[in-house]
């Protein structure tokens, strides 16, 4: 075995100085930190208030009144998680700090665990306070779903880190510019996604695509667990198998897009 | 003699798009000594500078820091290396004790707050270690760009225009610690500037660019004597006046 000095290994120092380094900035603004829990809570009163008023209209929500509520939820994690690792990433784009930081002996991969890292505390922030507020005013708890509900999670996140990866490298590639991409992208995916209706809502030849997302088996196994009190294991390993494919695909986007950037010269230039 | 902490042997850098922005260029920087590259806007400085510290891939080439192959083992040379230019930012958001921390870690420093104390102390930046990195002065910028730079006492320290945007008064005052440093630490010092007073006091070797080649080199005294100018500056005048084609590269 080849015993390779300190600073060729992988560092969880360096995972950790760079997590630290986003706290920080976190930290800094609380506009910023208001910010994360705001939208999460306002989307839990709007679609809350919606639910009350369709479970007295709607034989669909009534059978099921958190289905609308757990979208909205879950649909907030995918997103959050993906902004969460974007917006990390743009904070040094912003103080056109990569020259900086890549002088130092700070490996990219490294740095895009302390992203995901971040991307997880991120979703806490939000997602958790808007999910404690719906337990008193509409007396319905996402954590009643259980275990099935660890498995949409980590299935999520996966999913937004994938496309977070992704959307970073297309801005390495083509600048600030392309930074719009971060709050853009996910809500073209919205509807095909199946968030708030079934995938046989859709128009046939639309289907197909639906199911190439692994969101898509997410929200189709909430309803199941909601409706059904069934935990399809169909749906889960195709959304794991999917979000292995996401993952490498988005990994793969913002490492080629990182050594472009090398040989560019855009670690050096790139900024506001 | 020793191995050089430079060694740099045809190295091009040709740009996506097709502009050369180094062309063949070939130097190397001693052990301890102060080494300036001067040039004209495009004439490849930056380029250079960034391809020793890795930030920028050459389109062909060798680059050896302390022998070793910079494209092959980069994560073994930048601990012993540093860089600083008031260009590079640090976050504004954070302090300037809280950018400097986050750099002691990945540079994984032992008693990193003493080390910040010392350096605090040394570069006179003490009274705003805990301002935010953006409220602060183009000089002190500066300062705590080159506190940055000298975290991990780098064997090999790379400047850009390490005076730009400083008083006279504080100019020297960087100059002079930047010599006492060298001198202390028997440390390799690169720099690209454009203030020959700066480099005819601080470099015993300068390489004159022009166009991505070097086009002379020497130390500041034989360049003056060898171009019958009273100056530095006046020798980088002629340089930067001559057509391209009336320079050859040197070697």
């Amino acid at each position: 075995m080849i015993l390779r000095p300190p600073e060729t290994r992988f560092s969880p120092a360096r995972v950790w100085a760079m997590l630290l380094r986003y706290l920080y900035i976190l930290r800094s603004s609380w506009p910023r930190t208001l910010e994360l829990l705001y939208w999460p809570t306002l989307q839990v009163l709007i679609w809350g208030f919606m639910s009350q008023f369709l479970r007295q209209n709607s034989s669909y929500v009534a059978q099921a009144f958190g289905v609308l509520l757990g979208a909205v939820m879950l649909w907030d994690l995918l997103f959050r998680s993906q902004l969460g690792l974007s917006i990390s990433f743009l904070e040094e784009m912003w103080s056109r700090n990569l020259g900086n930081l890549f002088v130092a002996p700070l490996r990219a991969y490294e740095w895009v665990i302390s992203l995901l890292a971040m991307s997880m505390i991120r979703v806490a922030i939000g997602v958790v306070p808007a999910a404690l507020l719906a337990i008193p005013l509409y007396h319905y708890s996402i954590f009643a779903m259980g275990l099935p509900l660890i498995a949409f999670l980590i299935l999520l996140m996966a999913m937004g880190w994938a496309l977070g990866l992704a959307i970073c490298g297309l801005i390495l590639r083509h600048g600030m510019g392309a930074e719009s991409l971060a709050w853009t992208i996910i809500f073209a995916l919205s509807p095909i996604s199946c968030v708030y209706y079934p995938v046989a809502t859709l128009p046939h030849w639309l289907q197909p695509v639906a199911w190439c997302l692994p969101q898509t088996y997410v929200f189709e196994g909430m309803r199941a667990v909601l409706f059904h009190q069934t935990f399809r294991t169909d749906y889960f390993l195709s959304a794991v198998g999917l979000d292995l494919v996401y993952l490498v695909l988005g990994g793969t986007v913002f490492f080629f897009a990182f050594r472009d950037a090398r040989h560019r010269g855009a670690l050096m230039q790139m900024g506001e | 003699m020793s191995e050089p902490v430079i060694l740099v042997e045809n190295l091009v850098k040709r740009y996506p798009g097709g502009a050369v922005a180094v062309d063949g260029i070939a130097f190397t920087v001693a052990r301890g000594v102060t080494a300036a590259l001067l040039g004209g806007n495009g004439a490849g400085k930056t380029t250079t500078l960034g391809i020793l510290l890795g930030l920028l891939l050459p389109s062909s080439g060798t680059v050896k820091l302390f022998g070793e192959d910079v494209l092959r083992h980069r994560y073994r040379v930048l601990p012993r290396i540093n860089f600083s230019s008031p260009y590079a930012d640090l976050p504004h958001r954070l302090t300037v004790r809280q950018n400097l921390s986050i750099y002691a870690r990945l540079y994984r420093l032992k008693r990193r707050a003493e080390r910040i104390e010392t350096l605090a102390r040394d570069l006179q930046i003490e009274a705003f270690l805990d301002r935010p990195a953006g409220k602060l002065s183009s000089g002190q910028k500066t300062r705590v760009a080159l506190a940055k730079g000298l975290l991990n006492e780098p064997e090999l320290l790379l400047l850009d225009e390490p005076t730009a945007s400083l008083d006279p008064d504080t100019g020297d005052w960087v100059r002079s610690y930047l010599e006492a440093y060298r001198a202390r630490t028997g440390a390799t010092i690169l720099l690209a500037s454009h203030n020959m007073g700066e480099v005819e006091r601080l470099c015993s070797e300068v390489m004159m660019m022009k166009a991505g080649i070097i086009v002379d080199r020497g130390s500041p005294s034989d360049l003056i004597g060898r171009y019958g100018r009273a100056n530095l500056e006046e020798v980088f005048l002629d340089i930067a006046r001559s057509p391209r084609e009336a320079l050859e590269p040197v070697s």
